[in-house]
């Protein structure tokens, strides 16, 4: 009887584990269509409305501004980091093998084409891309959006498109920046254990350098751009009710835009392969 | 349901010249998905009064408010503005009837990454294009004056306390010279004398600028000081309607209940 009992049990447990995953499933198919719904919505919105109406000139500077000028800081630190990181851990194998004239452009050649462009993008997803998120998401929050609305401006053109344009600008300017930071970076790191200047340093590393080294990085530049203040702008913009979806609006912002910096990169990398071959 | 509802004629209202309707709201009917807000509500806004409407938190007094102004879109109903429905007017038109309603959010929603002087000075650069600098810089100042916060020109929101920010909310929303007026619960949150203050302030507002209003609130303190007629929400209609006199005396216990 109690063997009986239990297996019954069991069984009824199961099964509705089974229809809770099911249920559970459904749901988050379900939240994933809606979600691609709205993004499209959005985007065309947001698009339309950058063709349509003025453009808001001074917004946009301020937001330049705060997107590039106020970026530099940390962009220096960190590019001349990642130079001298990637010296310093690459020059003994290049030794091993005789190489180390080689040095200065393998490290160029690998931060222009891809560290530089994709660290500056991460770091600029979290600074930027959370700043956007919990800007405009405590904007919605309070109101301060529907109050744009009723002194006769609207607000994706406002708010969003400059946001948008502006990192879509500054992002690219702003690898050009680091780049420039991780090769002092570099030329620091083979001076520990080295002795090389700094004119020989850079026609070394620029030697085999092309513009189609470049190219590439700055046309994904672009697109890091947009991105980053896409996602920012649509995770703020939509925030929910209540103070709590304003941190919600930031930490998603931040985590879905390093997410499709990483996806852009991937599909970048492949096309370039195809094109450039 | 409707009980006490009285069907008022303006005759009856205690500011003797009114009688114009400015705004009408009819059968109006919102719902976020399954939860009815507001199930069929009707009335009429008339030239130059202070309407007062009440309700319980909750009863779907800012989304009845928002649904005028175009924040939300109804389900079902129909607005009219100055005899305009304002569900026929293009996107141009509404916004310039917009522009003749002013309208005092719940939380202020003063841009806090502006000082109070480019908070004032956002809506009529926007709004009235054809404004100078210095015709501005009068505006700001005069409505600064008016709400009593000559000194908060150059401050930030954060630094003002909640009712200073209301005051200045309030300034922002008169700058532009509205035509029809809507206060939503002006007077939450603050002390009894800084409510006094505001509610003070409406009836100023009214008189100097000739405004029609309609004043949400849950403050009873305020709704009969700024008062020329009371509407109560209950449950998604309009309960009770009726001028202050009326009301004070009414013996209905939901009403009474608002005085305990
Ligand atoms: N944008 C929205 N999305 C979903 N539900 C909403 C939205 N706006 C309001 N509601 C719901 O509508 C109901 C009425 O809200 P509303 O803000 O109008 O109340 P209120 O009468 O203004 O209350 P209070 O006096 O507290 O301000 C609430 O239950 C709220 O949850
Ligand atoms: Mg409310």
């Amino acid at each position: 009887m109690i063997k009986k009992d239990s297996i019954s049990k069991t069984e009824i447990l199961s099964t509705s584990c089974k229809s809770e995953k099911i249920n559970i499933n459904s749901t988050l198919i379900r939240t994933f269509l809606l979600d691609i719904a709205y993004v499209t919505l959005f985007l065309t919105k947001v698009l339309k409305t950058m063709f349509s109406s003025n453009f808001e000139f001074k917004e946009f500077l301020r937001q330049c501004y705060k997107i590039g000028y106020k970026s530099l800081p940390l962009l220096s630190v960190t590019g001349l980091i990642l130079g001298l990181v990637l010296t310093i851990q690459s020059r003994p194998i290049l030794i091993d093998f005789g190489a180390v004239s080689l040095l200065p452009s393998m490290v160029a050649t690998s931060v222009i084409r891809e560290m530089g462009p994709m660290i500056t993008a991460l770091i600029c997803a979290g600074k930027i891309g959370s700043g956007m998120g919990a800007e405009l998401g405590s904007m919605k929050v309070s109101e301060q959006i529907d109050a744009m609305e009723v002194s006769s401006t609207n607000p994706i053109n406002f708010l969003v498109v400059t946001r948008v344009v502006a990192a879509t600008l500054m992002i690219p300017l702003l690898v050009f920046y680091a780049d420039a930071f991780s090769m002092l970076g570099s030329w620091l790191g083979s001076n520990i254990k080295g002795d090389i200047s700094f004119v020989l340093f850079s026609s070394q590393a620029f030697s085999h350098i092309t513009f189609l080294d470049f190219l590439p990085a700055i046309i994904k530049s672009f697109f890091f751009g947009s991105v980053i203040g896409l996602v920012g702008c649509y995770k703020g913009y939509n925030a929910g009710r209540g103070t709590a979806s304003v941190g919600v609006a930031a930490n998603s912002a931040v985590v879905v835009s390093s997410l499709l910096v990483i996806i852009v990169d991937l599909i970048a990398v492949q096309i370039t392969d195809l094109i450039v071959l | 349901m409707n009980l006490k509802l009285k069907n008022i004629k303006s005759e009856t209202l205690s500011s003797s010249n009114v009688h114009e309707i400015i705004l009408e709201v009819n059968h109006l009917k919102k719902s976020f998905r399954d939860q009815e807000v507001l199930k069929d509500i009707s009335f009429k806004l008339f030239e130059g009064e202070n309407l007062v409407i009440l309700g319980k938190s909750g009863s779907g007094k800012s989304v009845l408010v928002k649904c005028i102004v175009g924040l939300l879109k109804s389900d079902s109903g129909a607005i009219s503005i100055f005899g305009k429905k304002s569900s026929s007017l293009n996107a141009k038109e509404f916004n310039e009837l917009r522009q003749k309603i002013g309208f005092l959010f719940q939380s202020g929603a003063l841009y806090d990454s502006m000082t109070v002087k480019e908070n004032l000075e956002f809506p009529l650069r926007r709004m009235i294009k054809k404004l100078t600098e210095n015709e501005i810089s009068d505006k700001v100042n005069e409505v600064l004056e008016n709400v009593g916060l000559k000194d908060a020109l150059y401050k930030m929101p954060a630094q003002l306390s909640g009712g200073m920010q209301k005051r200045i909310s309030l300034a922002r929303t008169i700058a532009v010279d509205p035509i029809i007026m809507l206060y939503d619960e002006p007077t939450t949150g603050l002390d009894p004398i800084t409510s006094d203050e505001i509610s003070t302030l409406i009836n100023e507002i009214q008189k100097k600028y000739k405004t029609s209003s309609i004043i949400i609130t849950h403050d009873i303190k305020c709704a009969l000081k700024t008062a020329n007629r009371i509407i109560m929400l209950k449950d998604g209609e309009v309960y009770y309607e009726a001028n202050v006199a009326d009301f004070v005396h009414s013996d209905d216990s939901f009403i009474k209940s608002f005085f305990n």
